[in-house]
């Protein structure tokens, strides 16, 4: 069994047996706890500033974004956001409560079209879980009311982020999957497929020149609601 | 891939001819390294991180069976199903049997330099799968039936002509005389003839940068979305990974991402990051219906306890060929087969064996730069040495360059001796050079020069450099 020759080469060459049931339990301690290294100064900073920093790294990474009060403010930003960039106003949205809850009657010419996105799909409208202000990340994990097909398929792709969402490292984004996000079957907290966006989809591969849109959406729009009374400053 | 290294002495002079291969070489040397130092320079951490990267790695390699042993154990309960093939025989069959369970007919590919090292899709293509390469820099190699040049920027040897030429060439049910305008425009004509591919496959087959034990994830890192369309929308997700890949947790693996993207493209972050756990799950939209890693060991396993295991430190980043001397004279092909430059040198010997790539450890001048921005720290030059060391034991060198090699073996081993006798060289090839800054051709030494410039030593060598450095640092 070739699960059985590697596992044999392996501890040859580390001049072992299998790992005495004491280190294995070290190992496993240390797992439970997932120690975070190093983690950089730049986003330790007051909530404020994290905020900026997060919107200053989306602009960073060729992105864009409009800040608005509340989720009733989101239709109207939206229209403004296509009409600006002369963009249909249909869009696939995510099935996701939260944006359902959103007053869309107020822009009777916006329509969207909740499930997930097919390739014809020129506008996405995802829901952001969290995002990561040390370089403008958002953290989109897959979920029936967040399918992985609208970060990929359209070409403009918008994103409902709450400010209260934004986190500075990747480790805090993490702990919020670990703490509110659980598997049935595995037991585990890890969804299907966790996607951590930076910016829209680029090639560098023609020349070595930055090129946006290449298989991924050409636009990425954070619409960013202001829910963080700590935030505003 | 087939095996071109032993020619690697008739490749460099073939490359050094090649002006189209010149020029893209020209031309990118200086952003690629651009890129990284402002990336670098922009995070204060950075050196802490390597230290960091090194020790995870270094951690998780001591433990490497445990760590393996619980990620397979956890992708299983996730609903995920592991392969663990000890060879690339092993690895192809299994590839091949999951496609044919699937009853596929097209497979769609992320970038993945372990499918290039076991020569997947000639294996597909052989039992009628087609395999449609889906990075922009693979698909066009894969049109012209060449091999990758480099391990993130697969094509960056070609130019705008090169493209153009092919594309008219193959996509010939659209005008033959449309036009190009603009780099936009290959873009564009890819992107809508590859968003056809990605609808039609039955399988999609990624690499994996990371495989986390905590969870059973494999990871993986693009900037064009290629490689998370390969892996979402067809009913099969195939993930190809080499035993090195795992580490422990989440955290250990985000420290390692804040090196990768910098290292590699000068990007704070890459554009996706992908984390898959099993496959689609109960009331998902969307998502492939399996999901099966394909663990590949092909020889890793003996570099652990030889003095080569520091290179499974290797996250493929590519910044120690994006720094290499060499690389940018012979160009990636020329090193003959998956992996160039100095990481290419180390591993392709562990792999293929010396016998067939022993030329390789000597296209190094051991400036040193590899090493000095490896984000794991791995000891490049060291490595080579020790390679030339084994190759020189096994007799495999010319008798003029064995004679050299036992002269240098007998300095080296006498520090005080080697650092005279380097200072000396040094300071003579640093006035020699001074005018270019490069050397084409050195007296006695045309078996070296003949195939590389030699860069001019700046006057001192790096023990006095760093003598002086030190005293300046203490004063
Ligand atoms: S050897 Fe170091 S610098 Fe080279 S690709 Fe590997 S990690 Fe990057």
């Amino acid at each position: 069994m070739s699960k059985h020759i590697i596992l044999g080469a392996i501890r040859r060459g580390l001049r072992r047996g299998p790992l005495p049931e004491d280190q294995a339990m070290a190992l496993r301690a240390r797992m439970t706890a997932h120690p975070r290294h190093l983690i950089p100064a730049r986003s330790r900073v007051p909530r404020p500033e994290q905020i900026a920093l997060f919107l200053r790294n989306i602009e960073k990474e060729f992105g864009t974004f409009t800040r608005v009060p509340d989720l009733a403010a989101i239709p109207a930003a939206i229209a403004d956001y296509l009409a600006a960039q002369n963009l249909p106003t249909d869009f696939a949205m995510a099935p996701h409560p939260e944006l359902a809850a959103i007053p869309w009657s107020e822009r009777p010419l916006l329509t969207q079209r909740p499930g997930r996105a097919q390739s014809t799909d020129l506008v996405s409208l995802q829901h952001g879980y969290a995002a990561i202000a040390e370089t403008g990340t958002l953290m989109l994990p897959a979920a029936p009311e967040r399918p992985t097909t609208l970060n990929l398929l359209s070409d403009t792709f918008m994103v409902v982020l709450r400010a209260s969402r934004i986190v500075g490292a990747y480790e805090e984004a993490w702990d919020l999957l670990r703490a509110e996000s659980h598997d049935e079957r595995s037991g585990g907290f890890m969804p299907r497929n966790v996607m951590l966006v930076t910016g829209p989809s680029r090639s560098a591969d023609i020349e070595s020149t930055l090129e946006l849109g290449a298989h991924g959406p050409r636009r990425l729009h954070v619409l960013l609601v202001d829910d963080d009374p700590t935030a505003l400053a | 891939m087939h095996i071109n290294s032993p020619k690697f002495k008739a490749n460099v002079t073939h490359a050094l001819a090649d002006t189209r291969l010149q020029k893209a070489l020209d031309f990118t040397r200086p952003s690629f390294a651009g890129r990284r130092g402002a990336a670098v320079a922009n995070l204060p951490e950075f050196e802490q991180l390597r230290d960091i990267g090194r020790d995870i790695k270094n951690h998780t390699l001591a433990h490497l069976d445990f760590y393996l042993e619980t990620w397979a154990a956890n992708v299983e309960k996730a609903g995920g199903h592991v392969h663990w093939c000890s060879t690339a025989d092993e690895a192809r069959a299994a590839v091949l049997k999951i496609c044919q369970d699937a009853g596929a007919r097209t497979v769609t590919k992320g970038k993945s330099m372990i499918s290039e090292e076991l020569g997947i899709n000639e294996h597909l293509e052989k039992h009628g799968i087609a395999p449609v390469e889906t990075d922009l820099g693979e698909y066009i190699l894969q049109i012209r039936d060449e091999g990758p040049s480099h391990i993130i920027a697969p094509a960056f040897h070609l130019n705008r002509e090169d493209w153009e030429e092919s594309f008219r060439k193959v996509h010939t049910d659209l005008p033959a005389d449309r036009v190009f305008n603009e780099r936009r425009d290959i873009l564009t004509e890819a992107r809508t003839r590859l968003r056809e591919k990605f609808l039609a496959a039955d399988v999609g087959i990624t690499g994996a940068n990371f495989l986390i034990a905590e969870t059973g994830s494999s990871v993986i890192v693009t900037n064009e979305g290629n490689g998370d369309l390969t892996q979402t929308l067809p009913k099969v997700h195939i993930a190809l990974a080499s035993i090195e890949k795992v580490v422990p947790t989440l955290e250990d693996a985000t420290s390692l991402l804040r090196l990768l993207a910098r290292s590699a493209t000068g990007q704070d972050f890459s554009v996706y990051t992908t984390f898959s756990t099993g496959a689609r799950r109960q009331h998902d939209l969307d998502g492939p219906g399996e999901y099966h890693v394909v663990l590949i060991d092909n020889g890793r396993s003996n570099m652990l306890g030889t003095e080569f295991q520091e290179m499974l430190r290797c996250i493929r980043c590519a910044a120690c060929m994006n720094h290499c001397p060499v690389y940018f004279t012979v160009g990636g092909h020329s090193y003959g087969w998956v992996y160039p430059g100095p990481m290419g040198s180390v591993l392709t010997p562990s792999l293929i064996g010396v016998d067939k790539a022993g030329h390789l450890p000597n296209a190094s001048t051991f400036c040193g730069k590899c090493e000095s921005v490896c984000p794991v720290k791995i000891p490049l030059p060291k490595l080579m040495r020790h390679w030339r060391e084994r190759e020189f034991e096994r007799h495999l060198s010319p008798q003029s360059s064995r004679t050299n090699l036992a002269l240098w073996a007998w300095f080296a081993r006498r520090p005080g001796f080697y650092r005279l006798a380097t200072r000396i060289g040094a300071a003579i090839l640093g006035r020699l050079g001074r005018r270019k800054g490069r050397f084409q051709w050195l007296p006695f030494a045309s078996g070296w020069t003949d195939g590389r410039d030699l860069p001019a030593p700046e006057g001192e060598t790096f023990f006095a450099r760093y003598a002086r450095e030190q005293r300046e640092k203490n004063s």
